[in-house]
Protein backbone atom coordinates (compact mmCIF):
# COMPACT_ATOMS: atom_id res chain seq x y z
CA UNK A 1 0.00 0.00 0.00
CA UNK A 2 1.19 3.44 -0.75
CA UNK A 3 2.10 5.86 2.05
CA UNK A 4 2.28 8.62 0.38
CA UNK A 5 0.00 11.68 2.33
CA UNK A 6 -2.53 13.54 0.25
CA UNK A 7 -3.92 16.74 1.26
CA UNK A 8 -6.87 16.73 2.47
CA UNK A 9 -9.31 19.15 5.17
CA UNK A 10 -9.63 16.59 8.24
CA UNK A 11 -8.04 16.76 10.99
CA UNK A 12 -5.34 14.32 10.84
CA UNK A 13 -2.72 12.58 7.87
CA UNK A 14 -3.36 9.19 6.42
CA UNK A 15 -1.92 7.28 3.54
CA UNK A 16 -3.87 7.35 0.67
CA UNK A 17 -7.21 5.06 0.81
CA UNK A 18 -6.65 2.46 -2.43
CA UNK A 19 -7.20 -0.59 -3.62
CA UNK A 20 -3.92 -2.34 -4.33
CA UNK A 21 -4.99 -5.90 -3.89
CA UNK A 22 -7.08 -7.75 -7.42
CA UNK A 23 -10.07 -7.99 -5.85
CA UNK A 24 -10.51 -11.93 -5.00
CA UNK A 25 -12.80 -14.65 -6.59
CA UNK A 26 -15.80 -14.35 -5.20
CA UNK A 27 -15.95 -10.32 -4.90
CA UNK A 28 -15.22 -10.76 -8.74
CA UNK A 29 -18.28 -13.59 -9.26
CA UNK A 30 -20.73 -11.41 -6.73
CA UNK A 31 -19.91 -8.10 -9.34
CA UNK A 32 -20.17 -10.12 -12.31
CA UNK A 33 -23.70 -12.00 -11.04
CA UNK A 34 -24.93 -8.52 -10.10
CA UNK A 35 -24.32 -7.06 -12.93
CA UNK A 36 -25.49 -9.54 -15.41
CA UNK A 37 -29.08 -9.53 -13.19
CA UNK A 38 -29.38 -5.49 -13.86
CA UNK A 39 -28.05 -6.33 -17.20
CA UNK A 40 -31.25 -8.50 -18.19
CA UNK A 41 -33.54 -6.38 -15.49
CA UNK A 42 -34.17 -8.47 -12.96
CA UNK A 43 -33.27 -6.53 -10.55
CA UNK A 44 -32.47 -3.40 -10.38
CA UNK A 45 -29.30 -1.42 -9.21
CA UNK A 46 -31.66 1.02 -7.48
CA UNK A 47 -32.82 -2.11 -5.76
CA UNK A 48 -29.69 -3.05 -4.45
CA UNK A 49 -29.07 0.17 -2.91
CA UNK A 50 -31.99 0.26 -1.31
CA UNK A 51 -31.86 -2.66 0.30
CA UNK A 52 -28.30 -1.59 1.74
CA UNK A 53 -30.46 1.32 2.98
CA UNK A 54 -32.65 -1.32 4.87
CA UNK A 55 -29.61 -3.28 6.38
CA UNK A 56 -27.90 0.07 7.94
CA UNK A 57 -30.70 1.60 9.42
CA UNK A 58 -30.94 -1.55 11.94
CA UNK A 59 -28.65 -1.06 14.34
CA UNK A 60 -28.57 -2.98 18.45
CA UNK A 61 -30.11 0.45 19.28
CA UNK A 62 -33.46 -0.67 18.02
CA UNK A 63 -32.93 -4.03 19.87
CA UNK A 64 -32.15 -2.00 23.18
CA UNK A 65 -35.15 -0.21 22.87
CA UNK A 66 -37.41 -3.69 22.69
CA UNK A 67 -35.71 -4.58 25.49
CA UNK A 68 -36.13 -2.03 27.88
CA UNK A 69 -39.68 -1.48 27.19
CA UNK A 70 -39.98 -5.18 27.77
CA UNK A 71 -38.11 -3.99 31.65
CA UNK A 72 -40.26 -1.65 32.47
CA UNK A 73 -43.65 -2.78 30.65
CA UNK A 74 -44.87 -6.15 31.66
CA UNK A 75 -47.90 -6.43 28.89
CA UNK A 76 -45.15 -6.47 26.27
CA UNK A 77 -42.33 -7.97 27.72
CA UNK A 78 -45.81 -11.15 27.78
CA UNK A 79 -46.36 -9.99 23.99
CA UNK A 80 -42.22 -10.07 23.22
CA UNK A 81 -41.94 -13.65 24.71
CA UNK A 82 -45.26 -14.92 22.94
CA UNK A 83 -44.55 -13.79 19.56
CA UNK A 84 -41.16 -11.29 19.09
CA UNK A 85 -41.84 -10.58 15.50
CA UNK A 86 -45.55 -9.44 16.54
CA UNK A 87 -43.92 -7.05 19.67
CA UNK A 88 -41.61 -5.82 17.32
CA UNK A 89 -43.85 -4.80 14.32
CA UNK A 90 -45.61 -3.14 17.07
CA UNK A 91 -43.07 -0.91 17.42
CA UNK A 92 -42.29 -0.27 13.94
CA UNK A 93 -39.62 -3.02 13.26
CA UNK A 94 -40.10 -4.65 9.99
CA UNK A 95 -39.11 -8.22 8.97
CA UNK A 96 -38.17 -7.66 5.63
CA UNK A 97 -36.84 -11.39 5.37
CA UNK A 98 -39.68 -12.62 6.39
CA UNK A 99 -37.94 -14.42 9.50
CA UNK A 100 -39.89 -15.63 12.53
CA UNK A 101 -38.38 -14.20 16.02
CA UNK A 102 -37.74 -16.41 19.42
CA UNK A 103 -36.86 -14.00 22.34
CA UNK A 104 -35.47 -15.94 24.96
CA UNK A 105 -35.40 -14.62 28.55
CA UNK A 106 -32.20 -14.56 30.65
CA UNK A 107 -33.38 -15.71 34.18
CA UNK A 108 -31.97 -16.59 38.16
CA UNK A 109 -31.91 -20.22 36.55
CA UNK A 110 -31.65 -19.86 32.67
CA UNK A 111 -28.45 -18.04 30.51
CA UNK A 112 -29.37 -18.12 26.82
CA UNK A 113 -26.70 -17.67 24.21
CA UNK A 114 -27.26 -17.68 20.42
CA UNK A 115 -25.07 -19.32 17.33
CA UNK A 116 -25.71 -20.18 13.72
CA UNK A 117 -23.74 -22.89 12.92
CA UNK A 118 -24.33 -23.13 9.64
CA UNK A 119 -23.61 -19.54 8.81
CA UNK A 120 -24.37 -16.42 10.38
CA UNK A 121 -28.16 -16.04 10.74
CA UNK A 122 -28.92 -13.31 13.35
CA UNK A 123 -31.70 -10.88 14.25
CA UNK A 124 -30.70 -8.40 11.74
CA UNK A 125 -34.38 -6.62 11.36
CA UNK A 126 -33.84 -6.03 15.04
CA UNK A 127 -30.08 -5.68 15.58
CA UNK A 128 -28.57 -5.16 11.56
CA UNK A 129 -25.58 -7.17 10.76
CA UNK A 130 -23.40 -9.49 13.27
CA UNK A 131 -20.05 -9.17 14.40
CA UNK A 132 -17.35 -10.37 12.60
CA UNK A 133 -16.46 -13.14 15.62
CA UNK A 134 -20.14 -14.08 15.34
CA UNK A 135 -19.50 -15.07 11.71
CA UNK A 136 -16.33 -16.90 12.32
CA UNK A 137 -15.76 -20.98 12.60
CA UNK A 138 -14.19 -21.24 16.25
CA UNK A 139 -17.41 -19.01 17.99
CA UNK A 140 -19.98 -21.10 16.10
CA UNK A 141 -18.29 -24.42 16.53
CA UNK A 142 -17.72 -23.43 20.55
CA UNK A 143 -20.78 -21.81 21.25
CA UNK A 144 -22.23 -25.57 20.73
CA UNK A 145 -19.74 -27.98 21.86
CA UNK A 146 -18.01 -25.80 25.09
CA UNK A 147 -20.72 -22.77 25.40
CA UNK A 148 -19.08 -21.99 29.05
CA UNK A 149 -15.83 -21.74 28.19
CA UNK A 150 -16.83 -19.45 25.11
CA UNK A 151 -19.13 -17.32 27.62
CA UNK A 152 -15.92 -17.02 30.01
CA UNK A 153 -13.82 -15.53 27.58
CA UNK A 154 -16.49 -12.70 26.84
CA UNK A 155 -15.82 -12.29 31.24
CA UNK A 156 -19.12 -13.73 31.57
CA UNK A 157 -18.61 -16.30 33.96
CA UNK A 158 -22.11 -18.77 34.85
CA UNK A 159 -22.79 -20.55 37.62
CA UNK A 160 -23.02 -24.29 37.27
CA UNK A 161 -26.76 -23.85 39.21
CA UNK A 162 -28.11 -21.80 36.06
CA UNK A 163 -28.58 -24.23 33.04
CA UNK A 164 -26.85 -22.86 29.73
CA UNK A 165 -29.11 -22.43 26.67
CA UNK A 166 -27.43 -22.36 23.52
CA UNK A 167 -29.98 -21.73 20.39
CA UNK A 168 -28.76 -22.61 17.15
CA UNK A 169 -30.99 -20.25 14.36
CA UNK A 170 -30.72 -23.02 11.28
CA UNK A 171 -33.35 -21.30 8.64
CA UNK A 172 -36.24 -19.59 9.51
CA UNK A 173 -36.40 -18.37 13.39
CA UNK A 174 -34.01 -15.80 14.46
CA UNK A 175 -33.45 -15.27 18.03
CA UNK A 176 -32.62 -12.44 20.78
CA UNK A 177 -31.87 -12.81 24.12
CA UNK A 178 -33.99 -10.80 26.56
CA UNK A 179 -31.09 -9.79 28.97
CA UNK A 180 -31.79 -9.51 32.71
CA UNK A 181 -32.35 -5.73 34.10
CA UNK A 182 -29.43 -5.17 36.52
CA UNK A 183 -30.04 -4.85 39.67
CA UNK A 184 -29.83 -1.12 40.85
CA UNK A 185 -32.26 0.25 37.75
CA UNK A 186 -35.48 0.63 39.74
CA UNK A 187 -35.58 4.18 39.33
CA UNK A 188 -33.93 4.16 35.71
CA UNK A 189 -36.53 5.66 32.76
CA UNK A 190 -36.81 3.38 29.62
CA UNK A 191 -34.71 5.97 27.74
CA UNK A 192 -31.95 5.30 30.09
CA UNK A 193 -32.27 1.33 30.43
CA UNK A 194 -31.63 1.28 27.03
CA UNK A 195 -28.41 2.47 27.35
CA UNK A 196 -27.30 -0.30 29.15
CA UNK A 197 -28.44 -2.73 26.71
CA UNK A 198 -25.60 -3.61 23.97
CA UNK A 199 -25.59 -5.96 21.24
CA UNK A 200 -23.41 -8.19 23.14
CA UNK A 201 -26.18 -8.65 26.16
CA UNK A 202 -28.83 -9.42 23.08
CA UNK A 203 -26.69 -12.47 21.24
CA UNK A 204 -25.99 -13.61 24.77
CA UNK A 205 -22.60 -13.36 25.62
CA UNK A 206 -22.69 -10.58 28.12
CA UNK A 207 -25.07 -9.06 30.40
CA UNK A 208 -26.55 -5.71 30.88
CA UNK A 209 -24.84 -3.64 33.65
CA UNK A 210 -24.72 -0.48 34.78
CA UNK A 211 -21.71 1.21 33.32
CA UNK A 212 -18.74 1.25 35.49
CA UNK A 213 -19.82 -1.81 37.09
CA UNK A 214 -18.29 -4.68 37.41
CA UNK A 215 -20.41 -7.66 38.61
CA UNK B 1 -67.16 -18.43 16.03
CA UNK B 2 -66.34 -21.18 18.18
CA UNK B 3 -65.97 -24.68 16.45
CA UNK B 4 -65.99 -27.89 18.65
CA UNK B 5 -62.79 -30.01 19.01
CA UNK B 6 -60.94 -30.66 15.60
CA UNK B 7 -61.63 -34.55 16.22
CA UNK B 8 -65.92 -33.87 17.51
CA UNK B 9 -66.39 -32.43 13.76
CA UNK B 10 -65.39 -35.58 11.87
CA UNK B 11 -63.30 -33.99 9.71
CA UNK B 12 -60.30 -36.05 7.96
CA UNK B 13 -57.01 -33.94 7.42
CA UNK B 14 -54.99 -34.46 4.69
CA UNK B 15 -51.55 -36.45 4.85
CA UNK B 16 -49.05 -34.17 6.26
CA UNK B 17 -51.64 -31.22 7.26
CA UNK B 18 -50.90 -32.07 10.64
CA UNK B 19 -47.82 -32.42 12.85
CA UNK B 20 -47.18 -35.72 13.13
CA UNK B 21 -44.86 -34.91 16.82
CA UNK B 22 -46.57 -32.78 19.97
CA UNK B 23 -44.46 -30.75 22.99
CA UNK B 24 -42.98 -33.67 24.97
CA UNK B 25 -42.91 -36.28 22.36
CA UNK B 26 -39.32 -38.05 22.40
CA UNK B 27 -37.56 -38.17 18.69
CA UNK B 28 -34.43 -38.75 17.40
CA UNK B 29 -32.49 -36.71 14.45
CA UNK B 30 -32.07 -38.42 11.21
CA UNK B 31 -28.53 -40.11 10.83
CA UNK B 32 -28.53 -39.15 7.20
CA UNK B 33 -25.79 -37.32 4.99
CA UNK B 34 -27.17 -36.66 1.55
CA UNK B 35 -24.88 -34.72 -0.47
CA UNK B 36 -25.65 -30.96 -0.95
CA UNK B 37 -26.33 -28.28 1.99
CA UNK B 38 -29.16 -29.06 4.55
CA UNK B 39 -29.63 -27.04 7.03
CA UNK B 40 -29.60 -29.98 10.09
CA UNK B 41 -25.89 -29.68 11.02
CA UNK B 42 -24.00 -32.21 11.37
CA UNK B 43 -23.47 -32.52 15.10
CA UNK B 44 -27.39 -33.33 16.16
CA UNK B 45 -27.73 -35.92 12.94
CA UNK B 46 -28.60 -39.26 14.66
CA UNK B 47 -28.95 -37.15 18.17
CA UNK B 48 -31.72 -37.74 20.75
CA UNK B 49 -34.36 -34.85 22.04
CA UNK B 50 -37.32 -34.37 22.91
CA UNK B 51 -40.49 -31.55 21.02
CA UNK B 52 -40.39 -28.48 22.77
CA UNK B 53 -42.43 -26.49 20.46
CA UNK B 54 -44.34 -27.08 17.11
CA UNK B 55 -43.64 -23.74 15.13
CA UNK B 56 -46.71 -22.27 13.47
CA UNK B 57 -47.61 -22.01 10.84
CA UNK B 58 -45.92 -24.88 8.70
CA UNK B 59 -43.27 -23.00 6.62
CA UNK B 60 -41.98 -23.60 2.96
CA UNK B 61 -39.05 -26.20 3.43
CA UNK B 62 -36.22 -24.60 2.08
CA UNK B 63 -34.28 -27.49 1.53
CA UNK B 64 -36.47 -29.09 -0.86
CA UNK B 65 -37.03 -25.94 -2.27
CA UNK B 66 -32.62 -25.12 -2.43
CA UNK B 67 -32.51 -27.76 -5.11
CA UNK B 68 -35.58 -27.01 -6.85
CA UNK B 69 -38.14 -29.64 -5.80
CA UNK B 70 -41.51 -29.90 -4.24
CA UNK B 71 -40.91 -25.71 -4.52
CA UNK B 72 -43.51 -23.67 -2.13
CA UNK B 73 -44.24 -26.92 -0.18
CA UNK B 74 -44.96 -26.58 3.61
CA UNK B 75 -44.02 -28.75 6.17
CA UNK B 76 -44.24 -28.84 10.15
CA UNK B 77 -41.44 -27.44 11.77
CA UNK B 78 -39.79 -27.94 15.33
CA UNK B 79 -38.11 -26.37 17.97
CA UNK B 80 -36.13 -29.39 19.37
CA UNK B 81 -34.51 -29.56 22.67
CA UNK B 82 -31.23 -31.73 23.11
CA UNK B 83 -29.02 -31.92 26.13
CA UNK B 84 -25.42 -30.53 25.44
CA UNK B 85 -24.26 -34.37 27.25
CA UNK B 86 -26.45 -35.83 23.96
CA UNK B 87 -24.47 -34.22 21.50
CA UNK B 88 -21.05 -34.60 23.46
CA UNK B 89 -20.49 -37.30 25.82
CA UNK B 90 -17.48 -35.81 27.57
CA UNK B 91 -19.07 -32.30 28.19
CA UNK B 92 -17.59 -30.23 30.71
CA UNK B 93 -20.51 -28.18 31.96
CA UNK B 94 -23.78 -28.40 34.06
CA UNK B 95 -25.71 -31.49 32.92
CA UNK B 96 -28.97 -29.43 32.83
CA UNK B 97 -27.47 -27.17 29.88
CA UNK B 98 -28.77 -28.02 26.59
CA UNK B 99 -29.36 -27.57 22.82
CA UNK B 100 -32.46 -25.76 21.42
CA UNK B 101 -32.80 -26.36 17.76
CA UNK B 102 -35.49 -25.76 14.61
CA UNK B 103 -35.95 -28.89 12.33
CA UNK B 104 -38.31 -29.74 9.68
CA UNK B 105 -40.46 -33.02 10.37
CA UNK B 106 -38.74 -34.88 7.93
CA UNK B 107 -35.59 -35.23 9.82
CA UNK B 108 -37.53 -36.37 12.27
CA UNK B 109 -38.12 -39.95 13.71
CA UNK B 110 -40.22 -41.48 16.87
CA UNK B 111 -38.44 -42.79 19.63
Amino acid sequence: MSQTLHDHDHAHDHPAIEQAARPGYYEMLETAVRELLVEKKLIAADEIRRQIEVLDSRTPALGARIVARAWVDPDFRARLLADGRAACEECGISFYDDTSLIVVENTDKIHNLIVCTLCSCYPRPVLGLPPDWYKLKPYRARAVSDPRAVLAEFGTIIPDNIEVRVHDSTAMVRYLVLPKRPEGTENYAEEQLAALVTRDTMIGVAPAQIQGSAS
Amino acid sequence: MVFAPKRQLGIVYAVGEEPAFGPGDRIRIAERRPVGHYRVPSYVRGKRGEVEVVIEPPAIDNEEEGFGRNAGVRRHYYRIAIPMIEIRPDYRGSRSDGLRIEVFESWLERV
